[in-house]
């Protein structure tokens, strides 16, 4: 008898399904809302359970589907660091829900909004199961789910230009998952299975015998570049800041923080499990990730500098703070894969309160987005003010925060490696360059306008726009102090990595 | 040469029709020829996947009254994995179609270059 806790994983899935269901039912909006919510925080208590067993036991766990053992049928596997992700991931997706909430209230027309509450729990089971599944198929099958579910929360906001960026978003996914789809045909073809704990055994054994080298090289080639379309790695980056920087505050926050980690956390899983980072290693697949990782870093921010509107700043800035993970992946070290999980984490919780940040402050400059119109926005919601700042010294890099732990993680991960030169030298040109753009960013927002600008400006602001948001405040309020535990406690949140990658 | 082309024949015909989709998904800028190039490149999967599975003379994999004689099926994984694929195939193809029309009805157009342009236009 397997104990309770470790159907927990298979709970939290099925209930978001489930969760989904029930909202295209419901007739109110503020009911489908309420009941995400409430889902969500269900999962990450459940999550948080997974977590406390796998990481006090120090076991990871593998859950058959139905009664079909392994080789044959699906199964889930969890242990401490896929637990961890599915915690954070989903308290997350509450606090980007509140933060967001008075825009979404807004943006949204109310008999759409139990669609979007349908689409929002479809994204967290399939986020759930892209980090728990222990059978690629069923990756594939949830990349997709969640492809949908991400172009839905774009086009939720019915306007001209979403319409067009959802489509582009659209037709960059299905590129990119068309080449994972042909890269794990490959895979089979090779291998014979696609569970994963079968397929890892199958790739040892071919590696053992030199047979079939390419083909399996093809098949993580196509891997890597599908998921990496998918997850905005650099080249295939232009997608991205019309999609996210267009969309409401809380899918905005929702894309950038959590869907392309869905997509990351696959990719690692690929990498450990059933890869293994020899293989990357010898094949050169790496230093591949290493150097779009790289170049992601410099042109992100490059590409960030040059924009006036903020939120597609920030969509931008994604670019690059992605670029710091697959750097992470690219050292293929454990310590290079630890730092980038750790990043993953900041990235999660720094992302969405820049987003909410910013959605509020352009709701209370009677909806501008450009940084001009956003002159003194900071006094007129505080909270709003502190969190911007806070995230964006996080992603400069500043002492305390999480931001700086990670970048000193990825830091001390290159050291060993071969190229630790190049590097420190664009993690540094990376921090220069993020100041460069989030430094005139706070100015603008703490610079006070003349008086008769800023009437000009509220001229035409609802009143009740600018009132006191109180989800927003308590969202704004725990993502900033999960910066700072993440800034502070970073070494049992590394030991908790560190256990989940001995154990992946 | 001719004869691992000739082997391998489904494997050559699926990269090649792979290829050719990828392209018109990639380069075309009429959004239905997207889509319709989508569908060629999962079609070409789907062709790969169905071939890995097949075994010249043996028949589809149905259990007749509990005996089962495993040397007359075909491996019947892969052909699961096309069925999940339609369907996944299907409702992306849907979804695609639904937002053209609503493009086109808003836009009168569905070609790429002009709509971006309208929406920069739209955006300033």
């Amino acid at each position: 008898m397997r104990p309770f806790v470790e159907n927990f994983p298979f709970f939290s899935i099925f209930l978001a399904l489930v969760a989904g269901i029930l909202c295209a039912t419901l007739k109110r909006g503020r009911a489908a809302y309420f009941l995400t919510c409430t889902v969500c925080g269900i999962i990450t208590l459940l999550s948080g359970a997974v977590l406390a067993y796998t990481f006090q036991n120090h076991l990871r766990f593998s859950y058959i589907m139905g009664r079909f053992p392994i080789p044959y049928g699906n199964a889930i596997a969890a242990g401490p660091l896929q637990a961890l992700l599915t915690t954070t991931f989903s308290l997350v997706m509450i606090l980007a829900l509140a933060g967001g909430q008075r825009d979404l209230f807004h943006d949204i027309l109310p008999e759409k909004l139990p669609f979007y509450c349908v689409m929002v729990n479809m994204l967290e089971a399939a986020l759930l199961a892209l980090v728990y599944t222990d059978d690629i198929f069923t990756g594939y099958v949830f990349i997709e789910i969640s492809t949908i579910a991400a172009c839905a929360l774009v086009m939720a906001k019915d306007n001209g230009p979403n319409l067009i960026a959802t489509i582009r978003y659209l037709f960059m996914s299905l590129m990119g998952s068309g080449l994972f789809l042909i890269g794990i045909t490959f895979l089979t073809s090779a291998t014979g299975y696609l569970l994963m704990p079968t397929a890892a055994e199958a790739v040892a054994r071919l590696r053992e015998s030199g047979a079939y080298l390419f083909p399996l090289t093809t098949a993580g080639g196509l891997i890597v570049a599908g998921l990496g379309i998918k997850s905005a790695m650099f080249p295939f980056h232009m997608w991205l800041p019309d999609a996210h920087g267009g969309a409401t505050t809380t899918s905005s926050a929702i894309l950038s923080g959590l869907v392309l980690k869905g997509y990351i956390t696959l990719l690692l899983t690929m990498m450990l499990r059933v890869f293994t980072l020899d293989f990357f290693q010898e094949t050169g697949l790496t230093n591949v990730i290493l150097l779009f990782g790289l170049l992601g870093m410099v042109f992100g921010s490059v590409g960030a500098i040059h924009e006036h509107h903020i939120k597609r700043m920030l969509a931008y800035s994604s670019v690059a703070q992605i670029g710091y993970i697959f750097m992470g992946f690219g050292l293929g070290t454990t310590a290079g894969i630890a730092a980038a999980c750790f990043h993953i984490l900041v990235h999660a919780c720094c992302k969405p309160l820049l987003f909410c940040c910013a959605g509020r402050l352009s709701t209370v400059s009677a909806h501008h987005h450009s940084l001009k119109h956003l002159r003194g926005s900071a006094y007129r919601d505080i909270t709003a003010g502190v969190g911007f700042t806070v995230g964006a010294l996080s992603m400069i890099g500043i002492p305390l925060l999480g931001g700086f732990v990670s970048k000193l993680y990825l830091a001390s991960a290159s050291l060993p490696s071969g190229y630790t030169f190049f590097v420190l030298l664009v993690l540094a040109l990376s921090t220069v360059l993020n100041a460069l753009y989030y430094i005139p960013a706070l100015l603008a927002i703490w610079l006070r306008p003349s008086p008769q600008e800023e009437q000009a400006l509220l001229a035409d602001a609802a009143p009740e726009q600018l009132a006191f948001d109180r989800p927003f405040t308590a969202a704004a309020v725990v993502l900033i102090l999960g910066l700072f535990v993440l800034g502070i406690l970073c070494q049992p949140i590394m030991d908790m990595i560190e256990a989940g990658l001995a154990l992946y | 040469m001719l004869d691992t082309i000739l082997q391998n024949r489904f494997a050559v015909t699926a990269v090649l029709l792979f290829g050719v989709g990828f392209m018109n998904l990639l380069l075309q800028q009429n959004l239905l020829r997207k889509v319709v190039g989508f569908n060629i490149m999962d079609s070409a999967v789907f062709l790969l996947l169905a071939s890995l599975g097949y075994i010249e003379g043996h028949t589809a994999p149905v259990v007749e009254e509990g005996a089962a004689y495993a040397a007359y099926y075909i491996n019947p994984i892969p052909s699961g994995l096309v069925l999940t694929g339609i369907v996944v195939s299907v409702s992306l193809t849907a979804f695609s179609l639904a937002l053209i029309q609503r493009i086109y009805r808003r836009y009168g157009t569905i070609d790429l270059l002009e709509l971006m342009e309208r929406a920069k236009k739209e955006d300033d």
